[in-house]
């Protein structure tokens, strides 16, 4: 755990130091919040609701690009620089390697979705607000992101290329974002039922909504698990 | 802590790189890892640190096999190219390793301080990595290696890109540390592994093709030894048909006629220098210079790895 921990921190420290995380966070701030407050056509004022609908779903989409690039970096820049060989000799293992990486990543996110909690306030102020609904969203997003996090560190341990890890993460986030849906509504019986059931948007919208299934759950956290499984794979191929 | 490897074995593809290698090293020991380029110098290292796996063969530390115990804690280890964390300020990196190889929190502090004035990184242990200069570069990832204490220190190539006074004071650091430790340094630098080792080991497409001190490879090489000498004369030709009357001279090539120099080739430099003290005694020739010519590592090296 220590050891974990040890490499959550060192990634966090480079992260905060540089500009790319101050730019990513301004990105997604701007985004999301002239979606949710500004944009006229959609926004809070034109649906007269207060809840956090758009908010959720220009987050998670604006999240579906954010991510990729915060983990491409996180394997295969420690690959093409000679780091990873340093790391692994030392008394930490492959998994303890990706699990701190994937912590790390975690928590950029969810230090991003804390800078959005006025939103959540000023919003809870203007009208009959649902706070379960809402903090059920988050939590959506926590998941979702989570998800995607495992993914992008799978892409980033198969090259060393940062490019290339963005772009294969990408390609994977969309297929469970939207390829797997489209599938499912051109199908019919057993296939629809399979990419419905993998299609991470359906579960990310029921989570949004309010409602928190252990089905939605289970889904999540294992894409996370076996995505990180796979990048630790990939990471003890060096072999 | 004891090192012993035992018929080592690791492939690339149809590559084999390295094949079948044996060795022990001591506590207290120097080993010279030497070898021309792609020999499996690193390779090797790469296994007895445990960041790749053999494909066969056992590598035992004080007779435990390393997958079986956890030594990553005792070794040191110093990869090729010296990867760093170009965006981290020096001390910052320091105690990132030493967490990492799990040095209790209150020691941190001092092994810090130790290491940086070990190391001589004093005026640069504030600045980023990347400002940093080669030799400085390489002095870091020296102090990462040892921060921990080892008991057993494993360098790639430690010497590179530093300048000669670097270079004498790492080797003196190298010298200190392998008292009491264990330590395997490679290097393609051989005059290095001469001020610094304690043994040396050739290897040459994956296998151990000489093992030994400096002086025992010296006495195992072959061909001739050769001594330079001066001897002043009326005729040089005549100076060498002397010469090559004595039992032990195999040969005399006139070096430079106006100056009277010689190259003789024999069988044993000590005794060829004798009988042509008194070959020059008895003719009345001053000998103005005799120089017996050590047989080189660089030679030895090359007749072990060009084939």
């Amino acid at each position: 755990m220590k050891q974990i921990w040890t490499i959550a921190k060192r990634e966090l420290s480079e992260f905060y130091n540089s500009l790319i995380a101050y730019i990513l966070l301004i990105a997604f701030l701007g985004f999301t919040g002239f979606f949710t407050w500004l944009s006229g056509n959609g926004d809070i004022f034109f649906r007269k609701q207060a809840d956090l609908q758009v908010f959720f779903s220009i987050a998670n989409l604006t999240l579906f690009f954010f991510i990729p690039s915060i983990t491409m970096k996180l394997l295969a820049e420690e690959k093409k620089v000679g780091t990873l060989e340093l790391l692994l000799t030392k008394p930490v293992s492959d998994l303890q390697l990706v699990i701190g990486k994937y912590l790390a990543g975690l928590l950029m996110i969810v230090t991003a979705l804390l800078l959005t909690i006025p939103y959540y306030v000023t919003v809870s102020t203007l009208g009959n607000f649902d706070h379960g609904a809402s903090i059920a969203g988050y939590f959506g997003l926590i998941l979702m992101s989570s998800a995607y996090i495992g993914i992008g560190l799978f892409a980033s341990s198969i090259s060393k290329n940062q490019i290339a890890a963005f772009i294969v993460a990408l390609l994977i986030g969309v297929c469970f974002h939207f390829l797997f849906d489209i599938v499912s509504h051109s199908n019919s019986g057993l296939i629809a039922e399979i990419f419905d059931t993998l299609s991470l948007s359906n579960h990310f919208d029921s989570i949004s909504r309010g409602v928190i299934d252990t089905k939605d759950l289970i889904y999540f956290l294992s894409v996370t698990f076996f995505a990180l499984i796979l990048a630790q794979f990939m990471v003890s191929k060096r072999n | 802590m004891n090192i012993v490897i035992d018929n080592l074995s690791k492939s690339y593809g149809n590559q084999k790189a390295v094949d079948g290698i044996s060795f022990e090293v001591k506590t207290g020991e120097i080993l010279g890892f030497l070898g021309p380029n792609g020999a499996g110098k690193t390779t090797t290292m790469k296994m007895i640190t445990q960041y790749i796996n053999a494909d066969a063969g056992t590598i035992k530390i004080d007779n435990t096999p390393i997958a079986n115990g956890n030594f990553r804690d005792n070794v040191g280890y110093l990869p090729e190219h010296n990867p760093l964390y170009q965006e981290m300020p020096v001390i910052d990196y320091l105690h990132f390793c030493a967490e990492l190889q799990n040095v209790p929190k209150a020691e941190i502090p001092g092994q810090i301080k130790k290491m940086v004035r070990l190391c001589g990184l004093d005026r640069e242990k504030h600045k980023k990595i990347s400002e940093l200069s080669k030799g400085y570069k390489q002095r870091v990832g020296l102090a990462q290696a040892m921060i921990h204490e080892p008991e057993i220190l494993i360098l790639d190539e430690p010497t590179t890109g530093l300048d000669p006074n670097q270079i004498v004071e790492i080797r003196e650091l190298i010298k200190n540390i392998g008292k009491e430790k264990t330590v395997i340094l490679s290097t393609h630098i051989l005059p290095e592994v001469e001020a610094t080792c304690d043994r040396i080991l050739i290897i040459n497409k994956g296998k151990i093709v000489a093992d030994g001190t400096a002086t025992t490879l010296r006495d195992q090489a072959q061909g001739n030894q050769i001594v330079k000498a001066r001897i002043e004369s009326e005729s040089s030709e005549n100076t060498k048909e002397a010469l090559m009357n004595l039992p032990q001279i195999l040969g005399v090539n006139i070096h430079d006629p106006h100056t009277h120099r010689f190259e003789i080739q024999s069988t044993s430099t000590v005794d060829a220098c004798r009988s042509i003290f008194r070959l020059c005694q008895e003719k009345n020739w001053p000998i103005l210079e005799m120089i017996p010519v050590e047989t080189k590592l660089e030679d030895i090296f090359r007749d072990l790895t060009l084939n």
